[in-house]
């Protein structure tokens, strides 16, 4: 369903230039679930922007349910959806939920909106009392569901998820997992999760990339993660690093290149 | 050790807005040592209200009352305005999330340094260069010379830290002090915490969301819901929690080695906002 | 009463438009909290009255003559005096409420829509697109204002109208800049990000999503400005390249009085107040305006 082969993007030119992304290849099969976890710089939210065709500066090949995608072209809406991370900033501010919600079927001119909308705020476990209401009458878990509402009015195939809960408080990041691995299910969806929080990806992933610096430390499938055996030095250290504070391995953490 | 640090007694925040009275701090009080002591709950828990309130940093329509609110003898309740502006910075500091919005952009690193000193002299420099290998800045010299956007959020947050130690707090607030930055820079910002307190004596407290980096961090941890502490708890034994909401909160985080299809999600119960 | 009041304010609307007259009302509540905005909003209310109902207030003909009665100080006939025609000041500071209208409308519907348009397009498009409108702002930036507003009414011939275009024409650079700089801020936004992969054409995201973000700061901004533009006119009107007499024009009565300045200080001085009273009016609106329209 997705595929990217030798993918390397490159932001500004000259001394100041940054090679962000470093030959990264990885396939997800249609269904599939895929995680990519790194920290901040990493290169694993350029390589979702690109999947979006929101960022032009890339080489190497990558297609989407077989269709090749170019540097230049946007991918087909219908294909591939997007939900943000920052659920304050990925709402239209001055835009109710339902006008949110009937733009993306006003563009691509399917008809039968109201009902549409509806169905898919019921989807999501909004009721239609929110129909109607402005972002900053939402709370935070509110917005976030009506991003993935809107990223799902179209029905795509493939939805790409960038942090999704990392703004949201852990008691509402359990409803939000829950709300899409039951939407992965009924929609028969292919996942691409950006998070740098193992824990998240190890609950809604089948196989994952660990990136550092740009790059593919290495691939696994998430039984791999929950034994806790990966084969990379980095991947190890992260994993330790996220179980909570500990003074010895503070003390040991050190720089991968 | 002989006296508390800080005494807290049914301290109160209210904001008065035209809709109505919202409640921020609704009763909080506790006893805190040379310790580090955890607080912990969601968004609007309160948690940051408390900080700022023992700092005085609310802004209006924002309102403080307490029955009690010692710190190290002196009442700071009865103090006068300049007294507790004083304090604050010298006696009591605060570090708070992003360093980004907490440095001035346009002072290099090392004359905020020195301006939190408030001193002037040859001596200063030494000083602040001090701080910064207190807080495991390697190349001190030449982090002195950098603006803020020049260094990257863990380096900025260790410049925070060395700048509100520099003039040897007897409490640091911290506010979410590390939730910017990478689980390893993270450790790593944390271990400096850690002996600092130990070594200088400090009394911390620690104010994040994240209940497993607080109980690993902390010897003891509040538990905070709608302003209110629903819940005490040694650190150490933070899996025993009883209160409903601690129960609910622990077992709706995701684990790394957890086969579990749903995530349970947390009911609230009305009845835990009531005295 | 309270029926409304509750249409208006209920958690979950049924409608768009509802939930439009919702948000408004909010604000306005808002907007009603600060006392000096109020007093901005009433000012510019009572213009507004003022100058519909002028035939009504005026206790005079503007534009009547009598050489017998001028000069004369404040009386109960002439309740801010006479100028040196003999014009009832009252009368003539009460239709020229019209003239100011007339200006602020005319400016406000010139500048802000090709500011905006300049200003959105050039932010969103980028590229080349972007230089060559910046590059066209800034040679019109190069100019002080009056002296380029000079040349245009040189060029077009002295009159409150072309007077009014040609303010227009040398005040839309600020407002294209204010706007490209708001759309640089938008287009990085991830609502601006969903929009485009959901297929919409550039147009529609300008149109539609950064345009609307833009229009507060502008529509502050041209509140803010309307004391400059009426001042400007009033420069225009004292260089006779204006409103020409004897349209009563406030900045023109403030030239025409100025020789009796020191002797007959009301000429000059009632046309002045009005000016003031006009420019902090709109100033207190903006600066209202600001703090309600700004909170997003």
């Amino acid at each position: 369903m997705i595929d990217v082969r030798n993918l390397d993007v490159r932001f500004g030119q000259g001394a100041g230039a940054l090679h962000a992304v470093r030959d990264v290849s990885f396939s997800v099969a249609q269904g599939e679930s895929f995680g990519l976890v790194g920290e901040s710089g990493s290169g694993k939210s350029t390589v979702l922007r690109v999947l979006a065709g929101l960022n032009p500066r890339w080489t190497g090949q990558a297609a989407l349910a077989g269709m090749p995608l170019g540097p230049r072209d946007a991918p087909l809406p219908r294909l591939v959806q997007m939900v943000f991370q920052d659920p304050y900033a990925s709402l239209h501010p001055r835009h109710t939920v339902d006008r949110a919600l009937s733009e993306p079927l006003e563009i691509q001119g399917i008809g039968d909106v109201g009902p549409r909308v509806e169905r898919a705020l019921a989807d999501v476990g909004l009721g239609p009392a929110f129909r109607f209401r402005y972002p900053n009458q939402l709370s935070g878990g509110q917005r976030q569901r009506v991003a993935i509402a809107r990223a799902l009015m179209l029905e795509p195939k493939v939805l790409l998820l960038d942090e999704p809960t990392s703004a949201l408080d852990v008691s509402v990041q359990a409803e939000i997992l829950n709300l899409l691995r039951r939407l992965r299910r009924a929609h028969g969806l292919t996942l691409l999760l950006v998070s740098h929080n193992l824990a998240v990806i190890a609950h809604m992933c089948d196989r994952l990339a660990v990136m550092n610096r740009g790059a593919i430390v290495e691939e696994m499938d998430v039984a791999t993660l929950r034994r806790q055996e990966p084969r990379e030095a980095y991947t190890r250290q992260l994993l330790l690093a996220s179980r909570g504070y500990d003074r010895d391995v503070a003390a040991g953490i050190v720089t991968y290149d | 050790m002989d006296q508390p640090l800080l005494e807290l007694d049914n301290l109160r925040v209210d904001f008065h807005t035209p809709t109505g009275i919202v409640h921020a701090v609704r009763g909080l009080s506790f006893t805190l040592g040379r310790e580090r002591l955890g607080i912990v709950g969601e968004s609007g828990s309160g948690k940051s209200m408390t900080g700022r309130a023992i700092l005085d940093l609310i802004p209006p329509p924002g309102l403080v009352t307490a029955d009690r609110m010692v710190f190290r003898g002196q009442d700071l309740l009865t103090m006068d305005k300049r007294e507790r502006r004083k304090l604050r910075g010298r006696r009591i500091s605060m570090v708070m999330q992003d360093p980004k919005y907490s440095l001035n952009p346009v002072m290099r690193v090392g004359e905020q340094i020195a301006e939190a000193l408030r001193g002037k002299g040859p001596g200063v420099r030494r000083r602040v260069l001090e701080a910064l290998e207190a807080v495991r800045i390697r190349d001190p010299e030449r982090v002195y010379n950098l603006y803020p956007h020049e260094v990257s959020g863990g380096m900025g947050q260790r410049i925070m830290i060395a700048m509100m130690l520099a003039p040897e707090p007897d409490l640091l607030i911290a506010d979410e002090p590390t939730s910017a930055l990478d689980v390893t820079v993270q450790m790593q910002v944390l271990a400096i915490l850690d002996d600092l307190v130990a070594k200088r004596g400090m009394g911390l407290i620690f104010i994040s969301h994240d209940l497993d980096l607080v109980a690993s961090f902390c010897d003891r941890v509040l538990v905070m819901y709608g302003g209110r502490v629903v819940e005490e708890l040694n650190a150490r034994n933070l899996r025993a929690a009883t209160h409903p909401y601690t129960q609910g909160l622990l077992d709706s985080l995701p684990r790394i080695d957890d086969q579990r299809e749903e995530l349970p999600t947390l009911r609230r119960d009305p009845a835990w906002l009531e005295d | 009463m309270t029926t409304w009041t509750d249409y208006l304010l209920t958690d979950s609307p049924s409608s768009r438009r509802q939930a439009r007259l919702g948000q408004m009302y909010r604000k306005w509540l808002a907007f009603r909290r600060n006392p000096l905005a109020m007093v901005g909003l009433c000012i510019i209310v009572a213009l507004l009255l003022v100058a519909a109902f002028a035939p009504l207030i005026a206790t005079a003909d503007p534009l009547a003559q009598n050489l017998d009665r001028r000069l004369l100080p404040p009386s109960g006939t002439n309740v801010f005096g006479t100028d040196s025609l003999g014009r009832d000041i009252f009368s003539r500071i009460v239709y020229g409420t019209r003239v100011t209208l007339v200006i602020v409308l005319l400016v406000v519907v010139s500048v802000g829509p090709i500011g905006l348009l300049i200003g959105a397009t050039s932010g969103y498009l980028g590229g080349w697109v972007d230089r060559a409108l910046m590059r066209m702002t800034d040679v019109f930036m190069a100019f002080p204002r009056l002296v380029l507003a000079l040349a245009f009414v040189a060029a077009l011939g002295p009159g409150l109208e072309n007077a009014v275009i040609a303010i227009a024409i040398t005040a839309w650079p600020p407002y294209a800049r204010v706007a490209r700089a708001e759309t640089l801020i938008i287009r990085q936004q991830d609502y601006i990000a969903a929009i485009r992969l959901q297929g919409a054409s550039q147009w529609r995201i300008v149109w539609k999503h950064v345009v609307p973000l833009c229009l507060p700061s502008l529509i502050v901004r041209t509140t803010l400005d309307m004391a400059g533009v009426i001042l400007i006119a009033a420069g225009l009107g004292f260089l006779g390249l204006g409103a020409q007499p004897p349209i009563p024009e406030w900045g023109a009565m403030i030239s025409a009085g100025r020789e009796q300045i020191f002797d007959q200080w009301w000429v000059a001085t009632f046309p002045g107040i009005a000016i003031c009273i006009v420019a902090l009016g709109f100033n207190l609106l903006g600066d209202g305006l600001r703090d309600v329209m700004d909170a997003r």
